[in-house]
């Protein structure tokens, strides 16, 4: 449900416009990071002058001895992660998917992840949720890097309650974490109904033969949407998981349900090359079904991103309701 | 001090010595650039680095080898203190083997961080020097020995302003100085100097040793450093000459990396023992 807008109260610091606006709802982390450092002093917070878009300005309001705000300078942050994750603790670093997750790639191979060091990275706004803020903010190929780093867990939730619930399901997981997050204005998908997500395992968030829809993140609750209107309008009955783990991808349920429907529409905020419907792929070519249908719906794989608002961005390049049942349906009548 | 001296001179000799002899085992290695850093290693493992028999005691002094090309000098030091069998050395960078040219910190014990992608490891002290404090470990101090031409890299600036920043007196930053890139002298690569005054105006504490050969200096140098709960971090320049102790790798162009034949390999460890 969308809310109302509200102007800031009078007197309120503009900069937590997000907060007192409500734009933030799903940017739970840094207030799930203070619940969950009450009593877990491993627990550290890092930014990079970035606290107010990622609301870790939350953990730093309760917690302010374990908050370090690391100024502009993310591959110092990162790095500085993996030296505090020596001494015990486990550092939340948290910055714009574009640099933590392009920008510092390099320190997060080399001294978080060939390490196997328990840092865990809030790569937020990522995709082309910074919209109209243009290429150098967007994150389209943070999953290809990514899943090809040995001992990297890769998770993508998509809305508040996922969120929190990926934060605490991880917090004592062996070597690192990435957490892809959007840029806090995703709707629920889950409320708190999180008891059946496993780390790991697709989601089933719906059931239905004819065709599967994968999305994570943003693509989420379009994917959903598409599939209700998939059956009013055409009949047809689709499969939605949720692939939330991208890195160990679950192999083993997609092929399941894969298998099943004989129809895979991977849709996803990223470039279509190496991201969620690559792993879709790598999973059916190696378990010998490639006669599976698979269509991806992402970014082009050969031109950056237009800019524009993110929700315009997102009905441009077919990842909003309409775009992905059109794709759906396109898929049906392939054969 | 006359004992520890002669315990820096005696520990940089076995250095040298062993650096030649793995680099025979690989066939190719940093040479020279242990040799410039050998006496700052002696001193430190031999008397100024807290340590203790296990290599993972918390309370521990820690060493991030940013110029993680001068592990095979190191090697042989944690190896003579038991944390790992000596054969170990024996299969230096041979297929399997936890003992590569650049540390890992996950195979062998007694490495505080895995390097070799330089101007990294000045951060990754940063946040031990973060995490000390936060542990509540006054005593701890974190030693980042660093290479001249890695002062190149933008990433050991973001870490020395946080240094500065965060107050972290119990960081250590010792430069090198071995005036020598892989492609010559540093002033002609990409210049690194004044060093001193560039971490001065980021807000560190500077101490210059003249001679990083000289155990005698190094030791007044380490043991004059205020203690690790004042809140300047400590960069140390060392001037040193890259392949010290052999006169003809010494500031020579070609020396970065190499492999000597069996009979200069027996005549070079022989200079280096008679040098020391």
């Amino acid at each position: 449900m969308r809310e109302p807008f509200r102007a800031p109260r009078p007197r309120e610091p503009s900069w937590d416009l997000a907060a007192s606006t409500q734009l933030a709802r799903s940017a739970v982390a840094g207030e799930v990071l203070a619940e969950m450092a009450d009593d877990d002093d491993r627990i550290v917070v890092l930014t990079a002058d970035l606290m107010y878009s990622n609301r870790t300005v939350d953990f730093e309001r309760r917690h302010p001895q374990r908050f370090l705000n690391m100024g502009i300078a993310e591959q110092n942050m990162v790095s500085v992660a993996a030296g505090l994750a020596t001494f015990g603790f486990i550092p939340y670093a948290a910055s714009f998917a574009s640099f933590v997750g392009l920008l510092a790639a390099e320190q997060l191979r080399t001294d978080v992840a060939y390490p196997g060091l328990p840092v865990r990275l809030l790569a937020h706004h990522a995709g082309v949720s910074l919209g109209f803020y243009g290429t150098s903010h967007h994150a389209t190929e943070d999953l290809a890097f990514l899943r090809a780093v040995a001992d990297m867990t890769v998770i993508c939730p998509c809305d508040a309650a996922s969120t929190a619930w990926a934060l605490r399901a991880t917090v004592d997981l062996d070597g690192p974490v990435y957490f892809r997050l959007g840029r806090g204005r995703e709707p629920d998908v889950y409320d708190q109904a999180t008891a059946d997500l496993q780390l790991g395992r697709l989601a089933s968030l719906r059931d239905g033969d004819d065709l599967t829809i994968v999305a994570n993140g943003v693509t989420v609750a379009p994917a959903l949407g598409a599939a209700d209107r998939l059956a009013a309008e055409h009949g047809f009955e689709a499969t939605v998981v949720d692939a939330h783990t991208v890195r160990p991808f679950d192999n083993e349920g997609l092929c399941d349900v894969a298998t099943r429907t004989g129809r895979v529409l991977v849709a996803e905020e990223h470039n279509v090359v190496g991201g969620v419907a690559s792993a879709c792929a790598d999973a059916l070519v190696d378990a010998g079904l490639a006669d599976v249908s698979l269509k991806r719906l992402g970014l082009p794989p050969d031109e950056y991103a237009l800019i524009g608002p993110p929700s315009a961005l997102y009905k441009h390049y077919g990842l909003d309701v309409e775009g992905i049942n059109t794709a759906a349906v396109a898929l049906m009548e392939e054969r | 001090m006359e004992r520890d001296v002669q315990r820096v001179r005696d520990l940089a000799r076995r250095i040298r010595v062993e650096t030649i002899r793995l680099i025979g085992i690989a066939k190719s290695g940093h040479f020279t650039s242990v040799f410039s850093c050998a006496e700052i290693l002696a001193a430190l493992y031999s008397s100024v680095m807290r340590l203790s028999d296990d290599p993972t005691w918390s309370e521990r002094d820690r060493l991030v080898l940013s110029k993680g090309h001068c592990a095979v000098g190191v090697y042989p030091v944690l190896a003579e203190r038991g944390y790992f069998p000596s054969d170990w050395l024996d299969h230096y960078t041979r297929v399997g083997s936890p003992l590569g040219d650049h540390p890992d910190m996950r195979r062998v014990p007694g490495i505080d961080f895995s390097s070799g992608s330089l101007g990294h490891g000045l951060s990754v002290a940063v946040g031990m020097a973060i995490g000390a404090r936060l542990r509540e470990s006054h005593a701890t101090r974190v030693y980042a020995l660093l290479g001249d031409q890695e002062l190149n890299e933008g990433q050991i600036w973001e870490a020395a302003q946080a240094a500065a920043h965060f107050g972290l007196g119990n960081l250590v930053a010792i430069v090198d100085r071995n005036q020598m890139g892989l492609d010559g002298p540093t002033e002609e690569i990409m210049s690194v100097e004044p060093i001193g005054r560039r971490f001065e105006a980021f807000g560190w504490r500077v101490e210059e040793v003249e001679d990083g050969h000289d155990p005698v200096a190094l030791l007044r140098c380490f043991g004059s450093l205020p203690t690790a709960t004042s809140r300047v971090p400590i960069c140390i320049v060392a001037r040193t000459v890259k392949g010290k102790g052999v006169k003809y790798m010494e500031l020579s162009r070609t020396w970065h990396l190499g492999y000597l034949g069996p009979e200069d390999e027996r005549a070079t460890t022989l200079e280096v023992t008679q040098n020391a």
